[in-house]
């Protein structure tokens, strides 16, 4: 029992667990089918932010290029599922069936090459987590074995993320150009536009992202996480203690990629369609908008981060569209103006201080009252107190009056 | 010649910037267990040459040997793990991480990046922690935050850090540097304990200091080594006093 509250009280452990209580019980319960569909849509973007955590608040990295990763993992299942819908016998009408659509438009007779292996689910599902990586290792591994950081590395994320958005966009017949890919029916035969394939595709993203919480928790808490703290503080000085400092931060910068993969997976089950507006530059640099309103250095802010900023987004589109960048932009200003740890730092610095002296008032006043009647034995005249009332604290006895 | 009794032998070392040459064929050699200081006017490229043995900066021509092996054209870390400890001018700690986290960062275990992510601090590890914070005289704040440490205190910090690391080199790059005079008493004394076991190279402007300490001088000037030996011989030889001690 006592090994458990240590544990419960262990940094990371409790929020993780209030987190894991609003996702699975309390969203659930409160929202219709349609609502908590979005919240699953908004969780996606919470990968990302939960990799930028480790990425840009520990390794001290700001990827300005997260979209990629995300559409990335997000494209290649849904070229898994374009081409389950695909079948010959649902696209007879196409010059050449069995192919998705958009190829076809295109005059392609055949299927590319490299969209053969996308016909497997396990090969898809390693695909998700493997290709952004392996993006994320070439360009970390080139840049941070020269030592390019901070903004340069930045302004050279934005630039792949333009490039990929202008190579998709441009390979219309591989890709299916500017629209995406659309209509995405079944996974494996199950149909995953029903009401109950989403509220189960919202319990996995959920748990996987839980999930994702508790590795880069665990990561925070090993050797790994201090040495990432103390590469932001003094580079050098890790370096000359015998670490290839590059390696450490090409790692990190992998993990904040398969975490964005995974969530474009997620993305392309719920929403049903991928598209390269969740790539380029704009939805990159709203990605890291999240983790930093979140708080970046907080795994658990950066989802309630994602969450939030996506469901104002939604309230304020749905009434001031034409208002909405302008409002976000202030936000992100706000944000890192007044509170630059975010809400995580808020809560940290100002709610918890003022939770703790409450509670030490409160039992200094305890004390008092305790002392008061340790010092007068007979205490001056009360009301009686009622009968069936023995318990209330001494502190509120006035009430009874 | 034969090097293979030297702990490090550096022979022809050269580098220069856009022209400049910082160190201009210098030749030194430190024995094993030696103490060596060396001293010389700002700009003689003392500091220059503890970056071109670590690795901080690439030689452009001549050879770094330690314990007999080629050091030039390796990583920084290859050769931190080959046995060489830097300390920095300036101290060079983690502020935000606790004393004792920056010590057990400095344990030479768990140096991959799978090796930090599997690396558990056992008993071992916190003994050790613990005789290097004995040491260097901070054993009762292995819970402090580091930034909250006093100037002398970091420097100390930053030496512990390097023992973690057993070097059997170690280079500070004036150590006492903002000391009080009791803080360089102690560090002198701490110098001696620890150079019991290993090579030690140290740049320091200190006399008193230079003289507290050293086994051996080296008065670099221009890139280059003006004098080379004992405290007294160095202070007695016009050259030196020229350039150096006369000012």
């Amino acid at each position: 029992m006592n090994g458990f509250k240590s544990w419960l009280f262990r940094p990371g452990v409790g929020s993780t667990l209030i987190l894991a209580l609003v996702l699975l019980v309390l969203l659930p319960l409160t929202l219709d089918a349609f609502r908590l569909n979005l919240v699953g849509k908004y969780l996606t973007y919470a990968f990302v932010a939960v990799g930028l955590v480790m990425v840009w608040g520990w390794g001290g990295v700001l990827s300005l290029g997260q979209g990629v990763f995300f559409g990335l993992g997000g494209y290649a299942m849904a070229m898994f599922l374009k081409l389950e819908a695909s079948d010959p016998e649902s696209t007879k009408i196409q010059s050449t069936p069995g192919i998705p659509d958009f190829m076809d438009w295109n005059q392609l007779t055949e299927l590319p090459w490299f969209w053969v292996p996308f016909k497997s689910l396990p090969f898809t599902l390693i695909a998700v987590v493997a290709v952004p990586m392996l993006l994320a290792f070439i360009i970390s591994f080139a840049m941070f074995k020269r030592r390019v950081g901070g903004v340069y590395f930045a302004i050279i994320t934005q630039a792949v993320a333009l490039i990929v958005t202008v190579l998709i966009i441009g390979q219309q017949g591989y890709t299916g150009g500017v629209n995406g890919m659309t209509d995405l029916k079944t996974l494996n035969g199950w149909d995953i536009r029903t009401d109950s394939a989403r509220l189960i595709l919202y319990y996995v993203c959920c748990a996987l992202l839980l999930g994702s919480i508790v590795l880069c928790g665990w990561i925070q808490r090993s050797k790994f996480g201090t040495l990432l703290l103390a590469m932001r503080d003094k580079e050098d000085r890790v370096r000359f203690s015998g670490y290839d400092v590059a390696m450490f931060k090409v790692a990190t910068f992998c993990l904040g990629a398969a975490l964005a993969g995974i969530g474009g997976a997620m993305f392309a089950l719920q929403v049903g369609f991928m598209s390269p507006s969740f790539v380029g530059i704009v939805p990159s640099i709203e990605m890291v908008i999240y983790a930093a309103v979140g708080g970046r250095m907080s795994l658990v802010g950066a989802v309630y981060g994602a969450l939030l900023v996506n469901a104002g987004r939604t309230l304020f589109s749905e009434t001031f569209p034409d208002l909405w960048l302008f409002l976000m932009a202030a936000l992100f200003i706000g944000v890192t103006m007044a509170f630059p740890m975010g809400l995580a730092g808020l809560w940290e610095d100002k709610v918890k201080p003022w939770w703790r002296r409450r509670g030490a008032e409160r039992k200094a006043q305890k004390e008092a009252i305790a002392a008061a009647h340790a010092a007068y034995p007979d205490p001056p005249p009360k009301p009686p107190a009622r009968p069936g009332s023995p318990s209330l604290p001494s502190g509120v006895s006035g009430q009874q009056a | 010649m034969s090097n293979t009794d030297f702990a490090l032998a550096v022979e022809d070392l050269s580098v220069s910037f856009d022209g400049f040459k910082a160190i201009d064929d210098l030749t030194l050699y430190i024995d094993r267990n030696e103490l060596r200081v060396i001293i010389g006017p700002n700009g003689a490229g003392k500091t220059t040459l503890l970056d071109l043995i670590c690795g901080r900066t690439r030689a452009s021509g001549g050879s770094i040997k330690f314990k007999n092996e080629e050091l030039t054209g390796l990583a920084e870390y290859t050769r931190v793990r080959r046995g060489i400890g830097r300390k920095f001018q300036t101290p060079s700690i983690y502020e935000n991480l606790s004393v004792f986290q920056n010590l057990e960062v400095s344990f030479p275990k768990g140096r991959s990046v799978l090796g930090a992510l599997f690396f558990r601090c056992d008993d071992a590890v916190k003994a050790r922690v613990q005789a290097v914070a004995e040491e260097v005289g901070l054993a009762g704040a292995l819970e402090m935050e580091a930034g909250l440490l006093s100037h002398g205190q970091k420097q100390w910090l930053e030496i512990g850090m390097l023992l973690m690391q057993e070097p059997e080199l170690l280079m500070l790059d004036e150590p006492i540097a903002g000391m009080s005079a009791r803080e360089r008493e102690l560090t002198a004394e701490l110098l001696q304990r620890i150079c019991r076991n290993r090579s030690v190279i140290v740049i320091e402007h200190d006399m008193d200091f230079v003289k507290q300490i050293a086994h051996k001088v080296t008065v670099m000037h221009q890139g280059k080594i003006l004098a080379e030996g004992t405290m007294e011989k160095v202070q007695n030889d016009p050259k030196v006093i020229d350039v150096y001690l006369g000012h």
